[in-house]
């Protein structure tokens, strides 16, 4: 079975429509699929729910999508960096749910483990746990969150080999290991692809069985929104 | 008087024991990292996936996969890891961190936070704050004692939606530091920056607390 497709397009063909549930990878601009998410601005489906932490940056990653008003409802945490989103989620262009971090990373990984549901203390008493279920375990209460299941899931990874065993760089693995496992078809855009048996089997980060199509995104032009440097102290 | 930025954040490295894991919110928080003890070993953890957070990088060192969870550009140490944002908050939630210092616009005298929206105003979401302060062992709110118009930040109850409820242990803020023993037990007045009255700090206070 060949996984590796020609480009981006290529590889979302026939696994587009418009209303889906796209669950997607990356931190900020780090490790995000953005060959993927172009393709999907190009294809024009639209009325989206997107599961990702963040909504990109104006005209940067998801923001790309949501600037071509392709986006219903962003599932995220945290999405401070962008304009277009705030205007569209103030006029009620957007529906946005606000999921807490690590909440929403669970919510991936459970659903990609067959976990319809689970109970956590995060968001206890706040507006994130109005009309869901409170459950008391040893005197605490937590309350009912998720799984997620998506009908696609797009990443960001570094190295592949060519049955889709995959490796991920530094913090740009963040939620494109949940993500992966939670969308029905997964398609994973990376750095590299290396033949069978050059990487490490003790060292694969996700496994090959959630990666069923792939495309080699290089090169990238990664970005970097806030560049931290310090100086030499005997330069 | 009072104490100014660094020295609330020296004062929360006071709370630093060796051996720690530690997650340091933005802002304030962070500079709590400039003042770890050198003989101490603490282990900065960020919560998009890494564990050993190192200095800024030299400028030829910047590396984009290499950010904290505020999107700066960081470096790695030799003890530090990777990992995913799941297994990240299974740290998190599961309890294995021991300390977070966090900022807040409003704590309660119950011990809840507010520090993630303002209605009609801000909304950029929770990110990890939430998690945060149900899941880590012990939760240290730094922030001014008032607001840019001079209100009260520790109140009897929070304003704001919640982060948090009854999540806080310990507040430091530029006129003093208030703890408490446990979740039931009042907030107590426990030190104030040099050259401040408690008489002032009642004053700037609307929360009930213990002298």
């Amino acid at each position: 079975m060949q996984k590796i497709f020609a480009d981006a397009t290529a590889a979302l063909d026939g696994l587009l429509f418009d209303g889906m549930t796209i669950a997607a990878g990356g931190f900020g601009l780090c490790g995000i699929p953005e060959r993927l998410i172009d393709a999907i601005v190009a294809s024009g489906v639209k009325e989206l729910t997107i599961a990702s932490n963040n909504a990109g940056i104006d005209n940067e990653g998801l923001g790309k999508l949501l600037r071509t008003r392709q986006v219903k409802k962003m599932i995220s945490s945290y999405v401070g960096e962008n304009k277009e989103f705030e205007r569209q989620f103030l006029a009620k262009e957007l529906e946005v749910e606000f999921c807490p971090q690590g909440t929403l990373a669970e919510r991936m990984r459970a659903g990609g483990a067959g976990i319809p549901g689970f109970y956590t203390r995060t968001g206890v008493g706040t507006q994130v746990a109005e009309g869901k279920e409170v459950k008391n375990f040893d005197g605490e209460d937590y309350i009912l969150e998720r799984g997620i299941r998506a009908d696609l899931s797009i990443i960001k990874g570094w190295k592949a080999d060519e049955v889709g065993n995959l490796r991920f760089r530094k913090t740009a693995r963040n939620f494109n290991q949940p993500a992966a496992t939670c969308g029905r078809i997964c398609i994973a855009e990376v750095e590299e692809i290396v033949p069978v048996g050059s990487l490490e089997p003790d060292c694969v980060h996700l496994p090959s069985i959630y990666v069923k199509r792939m495309i080699l995104g290089a090169p990238y032009d990664k970005k970097i929104e806030f560049r931290t440097v310090r100086e030499r102290e005997d330069a | 008087m009072g104490w100014d930025r660094n020295q609330m954040a020296a004062r929360a490295a006071k709370e630093l024991r060796d051996g720690y894991y530690v997650n340091l919110g933005i802002g304030i928080p962070t500079l709590v990292a400039n003042n770890i003890p050198a003989d101490m070993t603490v282990t900065l953890q960020s919560e998009n996936g890494m564990l050993g957070i190192g200095p800024f990088p030299y400028e030829d060192e910047v590396d984009a996969d290499l950010i904290n969870a505020g999107k700066q550009t960081i470096s790695e140490l030799p003890s530090s890891s990777y990992f995913s944002s799941s297994d990240s908050f299974a740290m998190i939630r599961g309890g294995h961190i021991d300390l977070t210092v966090l900022g807040a616009m409003e704590v309660s005298e119950g011990g809840d936070i507010a520090n993630w929206m303002i209605p009609g105003k801000m909304i950029k979401g929770m990110g990890g704050a939430m998690d945060l302060v149900a899941g880590v062992k012990k939760i240290i709110v730094v922030m001014e004692h008032v607001s840019k118009n001079g209100d009260p930040k520790f109140i009897p109850e929070c304003t704001l939606p919640l982060t948090g409820k009854n999540v806080v242990d310990m507040i430091i803020t530029d006129l003093a530091v208030f703890q408490r023993a446990d979740h039931d037990s009042p907030f107590r007045l426990t030190e104030l920056a040099p050259g401040v009255a408690a008489e002032e700090v009642r004053d700037k206070t609307a929360a009930h607390y213990v002298e």
